[in-house]
């Protein structure tokens, strides 16, 4: 009975088992790189707003602080979006008859809301809290990226876990002094390292990685 | 006596073939024989996993789809979002206000806690005020107005009204009737009484049957005025309670429930009082006696009396004890009188609703006769506006209605359709009035019979008043606007005057101007003024505390009316045990203790809330003694069938009583006297809601107005019928390993170290993992059972907190009930009077946790503080868990419980936690949600969680105090002293599970003289 194979088979098979081993790798760091690319994560991906509301005009350009209209930053979970009357403020005079702030006045005419496409969305079963992190040194941009260089606002972050457990391991790499919090111009100095084990040592910052901290 | 607990009777009964057949662990997969033997049964199985398996692979790819974040236009100074608020509100029950707080998120209620400035809440609350969230968004109230079907705006009713008072002008009001329930609400009365001037021949009748009927009569017979008696059982060394559930239902009971829950701390021997209960159907209230005596309702009135007169009330007969009653209580008559006389001033006797006027008054004298009046027991003013007798006000109306001289007639809430006695015939009365008007929540059985149904705004949508069971005034606030239009009955009553469109808010804030409490700060208007601004700010004040200071009534003097002891009440006959088709038996009908008279009967969580004693879910039954049960049967063979997760499946029995018949399922219950059972009301209902149609049967349909409360010579047959009842008591059975430990109070301060006899400690040591240091908090729980009285109120504020989902009664049936925190019930003693004892068992929180260790992705992991984390996003769904829990604490969602769909039900979730969805295990968590909260606060201050900053769910909810969570690493928090304490003792601490949550061992005060 002739031989069904050809000798070249066996190499072929030995290659293939050989090779196997590098393409299921292949596959999966493909697989791994694709999960933590903005293709999935929507980092750096700019979003369509109802009102091409710029953070670098505001932020860099007016040098208006966070507070201004995330007032609830400090306080609650949820750093807040102003309400309409917050841009009404100014809007009332500068700008006024703008057309690009038409849904701005719409908004504040009829009462409706403004509707802004969510940027920052973590899964609904995450319970991630503002104030706490500002009150322990973590400053805005330090998630947020250079938001004074959004002209429109986009996600730094990949915001996946493994982005979140980084800091929670190994705070002091990012925390700052509690009165830089909030300056978007704030640059980590050389000594980083070292002043954050002073600042995780006086603020108290806690290396908190038990599941109930954020899930609950 | 043997000293082993107990939760069922067959478990007493000790039949091997039960034993078997609770050791199932999965009946329903095997119908017949085992699936897994059968090698085309098993392939299927197998294909169908893969299937199942490739298919969930395949639905975890989804995106996360994009939101909107929708900011306020003008934002509200006060609303922070994120940050709950709360507002103080006041819910009112036949009549009778308890204060809550009421947590808001954004604008949309989502908890209800007691206020604990509100005297008939003191903190705690019931499960009607815990309930009372899903009632508000419950998509089957009723959502528009209608007339004869027909949806309607509210201007034409207004017209209906004005051209029907039109007519009635010259008459003077002679065809008005107004229906109302019990009312306390000043506001209410004062609209009524105006309405009233303005029409002479008007009439307001009231009908209310979770009202107290018998302890307003029996009071207009001892005193011979309405007055009422309100108890302080912080004071009572010895209380005698005859038929009363004082503990859980009625006027005050979350205070009463506190109150008499400090006075039995065994810490404090010399402070703990002693409870003598003498009932029918075993309650809550019975089962914390440290002496019960079971006995039939109408039997109770005889051996009152015999107890009044060794008490020394003057003019008490003592008729001669049947040989019945004698069997149980010839020591009582004794000993009981002995111990109350031994405690004159800080004795109490209490009598309940079902039973009769003179028993009430037996009660007034007996009081009086023992020198607590002024002490345990003052009298005051009645709560209710208008105290009448209610049942002869209904008649009244029914009669009028068939004579034809009612026009008008305005139901102000109640369904009077189904909870009138069976012979008034209401029903067929309503049909002769011209024009029906029916304000409720619900479309339900008397919306149907009336021309207008006025959907009824839900008290968290209302503003009105109530006054709580000690008079104190306090405003119902809304927090919500009405979501279906409702409109409540100040509006409806403003309707029928000269300015009909006037608002609630403007109705009682009016009343409180031209009205001032006691010592208010400002002047009364003139009327047509504009209220001074003093006014405004005691109101804000009134709303802010939740309580009207200075309007809780002054203690008065009563004088006893010595004639009203002597005659005793009519129909003491025994019924003869036996005759043709069936079995003679006496039945009291009583308020079922999950929803009450059938009002809240379309609220999931109290339909699927394990009643307490019988465990019993989504049905009403026919309550026997085990005795009485085999009697009517006729035979003594199990009902229960179906395993760990099983069923009762019970004999339907028809009950005949003067030619009216209902049929329901016979079901045994442990200390029930013989000879007579009990039902429950508020069930069978055909019309008011999805979950209110269908389940149980409509026991009022033998209540007819001559025995309201019990009736005597019921005929009970066999159908030969069976019926399935979702019975949780024989579910998470823990194979008897002595998880209640109880001792005396005498075994207690001879040896505090009784109550660990036979405990076994194993080392430390035995554990394969290294020891684990807890440096910063340690979070810890202790559950008093001496002080649990069973009420349920943790278990539905738990299902409130977490999201916890309804699954139905066939999913009871299967013991898939989600419940995070349950209350075990376990008896010791004979079935007929056995001690009672509840547990209510939440998830242990154990250092070694024996779930953690089988995960095997890592779903169920410890945290550093001790906490046994469930992570939902994480878990697959082995169910190996809750397979290696020892305590049966782990729920696993085996369908899509939740509704994700109905709009009205998205708002009440507390958005503070996950919502769960399918093959998904849960388990509670020591609300992790609010220990976070809690710290985050602390650490912006730089400081550490105080003790009692953090309340769990169940501990805030409970009226007794039972339960208590702290910190174990402060040894001065209260869970750490309570820990340390000689009756703290570990459940199944043998297994060196290490729990974090202990249970402090029951104490009872027993009377020597009665024995145990």
């Amino acid at each position: 009975m002739s031989q069904i194979f050809h000798r070249s088979a066996n190499t072929l098979s030995r290659v293939s088992i050989f090779g196997a081993v590098f393409i299921i790798a292949g596959l999966l760091a493909v697989i791994v790189e694709v999960n933590r690319s903005p293709w999935v994560t929507d980092a750096h991906v700019a979003r369509e707003q109802p009102i091409q509301f710029s953070h670098e005009r505001h932020v860099a350009g007016n040098g208006i602080d966070c507070r201004y209209c995330h007032t609830a930053v400090e306080s609650s979970s949820f750093a807040g979006v102003p309400p309409t009357k917050t841009c009404m403020n100014c809007h009332a005079q500068i700008f006024a008859n703008s057309p690009f702030l038409e849904p701005v006045r719409a908004s504040f005419r009829t009462g409706q809301s403004i509707e802004w496409t969510r940027v920052h969305d973590l899964p609904d079963f995450v319970y991630f809290n503002h104030s706490i992190h500002v009150r322990k040194g973590v400053g805005c941009t330090t998630c947020h990226g250079q938001v004074d260089r959004m002209p429109l606002m986009w996600q730094e972050a990949s915001l996946q876990m493994e982005w979140c457990l980084d800091c929670h391991r190994n705070p002091e790499r990012y925390v700052r002094p509690r009165d830089a919090v909030f300056r978007v111009d704030y640059a980590p100095p050389a000594n980083q390292l070292e002043l954050g084990r002073r600042l995780v040592a006086d603020y108290q910052i806690q290396k908190l990685t038990s599941c109930s901290t954020c899930h609950r | 006596m043997t000293n082993a607990f107990w939760r069922t009777l067959d478990e007493l009964g000790a039949d091997p073939a039960f034993a078997e057949k609770v050791h199932r662990e999965f009946p329903s997969l095997l119908p017949d024989g085992d699936i897994m033997a059968d090698p085309v049964a098993r392939r299927t199985f197998l294909k169908l996993m893969g299937a199942s398996l490739a298919l969930a692979g395949a639905t975890a790819c989804t995106r996360q789809p994009a939101e909107k974040i929708v900011p306020y236009v003008r934002q509200p100074e006060d609303i922070v979002p994120g940050r709950p608020l709360f507002y103080a509100t006041t819910m009112a029950l036949g009549g009778v206000a308890t204060g809550l707080l009421v947590e808001s998120h954004e604008g949309r209620p989502t908890k209800a806690e007691g206020n604990p400035l509100h005297p008939s809440s003191a903190g705690g609350t019931d499960v009607f005020a815990q309930a009372a969230i899903l009632s508000l968004y419950d998509p089957d109230r009723s959502q528009t107005l209608t007339n004869v079907g027909e949806i309607r705006p509210w201007s034409a009713f207004l017209g209906a009204m004005r051209a029907a008072v039109t007519a009635q002008q010259s008459l003077r009001g002679a065809g008005i009737r107004i229906l109302t329930e019990s009312v306390s609400s000043p506001t209410l009365a004062a609209q009524i009484r105006d309405l009233l001037t303005r029409f002479p021949d008007a009439k307001w009748h009231q009908w209310d049957p979770a009202s107290r009927e018998n302890a307003r009569l029996g009071a207009r017979l001892a005193f011979g005025e309405f007055v009422d008696a309100q108890y302080r059982f912080d004071r009572a060394d010895v209380v005698l309670a005859l038929d009363t559930d004082f503990l859980t239902c009625g006027p005050g009971s979350a205070g009463h429930a506190r109150a008499f829950a400090a006075r039995r701390r065994p810490d404090e021997p010399d402070r703990m009082n002693r409870l003598y209960a003498i009932e029918s159907m075993p309650t809550p209230t019975g089962s914390r006696a440290d002496h019960r005596l079971p006995i039939r309702p109408s039997l109770i009135e005889p051996l009152v009396r015999s107890i009044a007169q060794r008490v020394g009330v003057a003019g008490a007969v003592a008729p001669p004890l049947s040989s019945e009653t004698a069997a149980g209580a010839d020591k009582w008559v004794e000993a009981v009188p002995k111990d109350l006389l031994a405690h004159r001033g800080t004795s109490l006797v209490i009598a309940g609703d079902g039973q009769p006027p003179a028993v009430h008054a037996l009660a007034h004298a007996m009081n009086q006769a023992l020198g607590n009046v002024g002490s345990t027991v003052v009298y005051t003013d009645p709560v209710e506006a208008a105290p009448i007798e209610q049942l002869q006000s209904l008649k009244d109306l029914v009669a009028d209605m068939n004579a034809g001289t009612v026009n008008l007639l305005l139901i102000l809430g109640g369904n009077p359709a189904y909870t009138a006695p069976a012979d008034l015939g209401f029903a067929s009365a309503l049909d002769k009035v011209a024009l029906r008007v029916h304000l409720s929540l619900y479309d339900d059985e008397t919306s149907a019979l009336c021309h207008w149904q006025i959907p009824e705004a839900h008290f968290l949508e209302s503003w009105s008043d109530a006054r709580g069971h000690d008079g104190t005034a306090s405003i119902i606030q809304p927090l919500i606007a009405p979501l279906y239009g409702g409109k409540t009955a100040h509006e409806v009553l403003a309707a029928l005057g000269d300015r009909p469109e006037r608002s609630s808010h403007d109705i009682v804030r009016d009343y409180w101007a031209q009205n001032p409490p006691q010592g208010a700060s400002f002047a009364r208007p003139q009327p047509g003024k504009p209220l001074p601004p003093e006014f405004d700010q005691a109101w804000q004040r009134w709303l802010h505390d939740g309580v009207i200071p200075n309007t809780a009534f002054a203690p008065r003097t009563v004088t006893l009316n010595s004639g009203s002891i002597a005659a005793p009440s009519t129909g003491q006959t025994r019924p003869s045990t036996s005759s043709g088709g069936g079995t003679k038996i006496e039945v009291a009908f009583r308020n079922d203790p999950s929803i009450l008279d059938g009002r809240f009967a379309n609220n999931g969580w109290l339909q699927e809330l394990p009643k307490p004693i019988t465990r019993l879910t989504w049905d009403n039954a026919i309550f026997v003694s085990p005795a009485t049960a085999e009697r009517i049967r006729g035979s003594n063979s199990p009902a229960f069938t179906g395993g760990e997760h099983g069923q009762i499946v019970s004999d339907v029995v028809e009950l005949r009583y003067q030619g009216r018949t209902v049929r329901g399922a016979i079901f045994p219950v442990a200390g029930h006297p013989d000879q007579c059972a009990t039902v429950h009301l508020g069930y069978g209902r055909t019309r008011g809601g999805r979950l209110a149609t269908g389940a149980g049967f409509n026991a009022s349909a033998i209540r007819t107005s001559s025995a309201l409360w019990f009736a005597d010579d019921v005929e009970a047959a066999r159908t030969g019928d069976r019926y399935s009842l979702a019975c949780t008591q024989y579910h998470h059975l823990m194979e008897g390993r002595s998880p209640v430990r109880a001792v005396t109070r005498e075994e207690f301060s001879r040896d505090p170290k009784s109550i660990h006899e036979g405990d076994e400690t194993p080392p430390r040591t035995i554990s394969l993992l290294p020891e684990y240091r807890y440096d910063g908090y340690k979070w810890g729980m202790a559950i008093d059972v001496n002080a649990c009285i069973g009420c349920n109120a943790c278990v539905v504020g738990c299902q409130a907190e977490n999201n916890i989902p309804v699954v139905g009664k066939e999913q009871v049936l299967r013991g898939r009930e989600m419940h995070w925190i349950r209350i075990d019930t376990y008896y010791r003693g004979a079935a007929e009077r056995p001690e009672t004892y509840f547990q209510p068992v939440p998830c242990m929180q154990c250092e070694n946790a024996p779930c953690e260790v089988v995960c095997p992705v890592g779903a169920t992991v410890h945290s550093h503080e001790g906490l046994n984390d469930m992570v939902y996003n994480r878990c697959v769904g082995t169910r190996y868990c809750s397979n290696n829990c020892p305590y049966k604490v782990r729920r696993f969602n085996f369908l899509l419980y939740q509704d994700w769909d109905t709009p009205a039900l998205k708002l009440g979730r507390n958005p503070d936690v996950t919502v769960r969805s399918r093959g998904v295990m849960e388990k509670c968590t020591y609300c992790v949600q609010r220990i976070n909260a809690a710290k985050i606060e602390s650490e912006k201050d730089d400081r550490r969680v105080r003790d009692g900053e953090i309340v769990t769910a169940c501990q805030q909810a409970c009226p007794a105090d039972a339960i208590v969570f702290g910190d174990l690493n402060d040894p001065n928090s209260r869970v750490a002293k309570l820990q340390a304490g000689a009756r703290n003792y570990a459940l199944l601490g043998e297994l060196n599970t290490r729990p974090r949550t202990t249970y402090l061992a029951a104490v009872r005060n027993v009377n020597p003289e009665l024995g145990e």
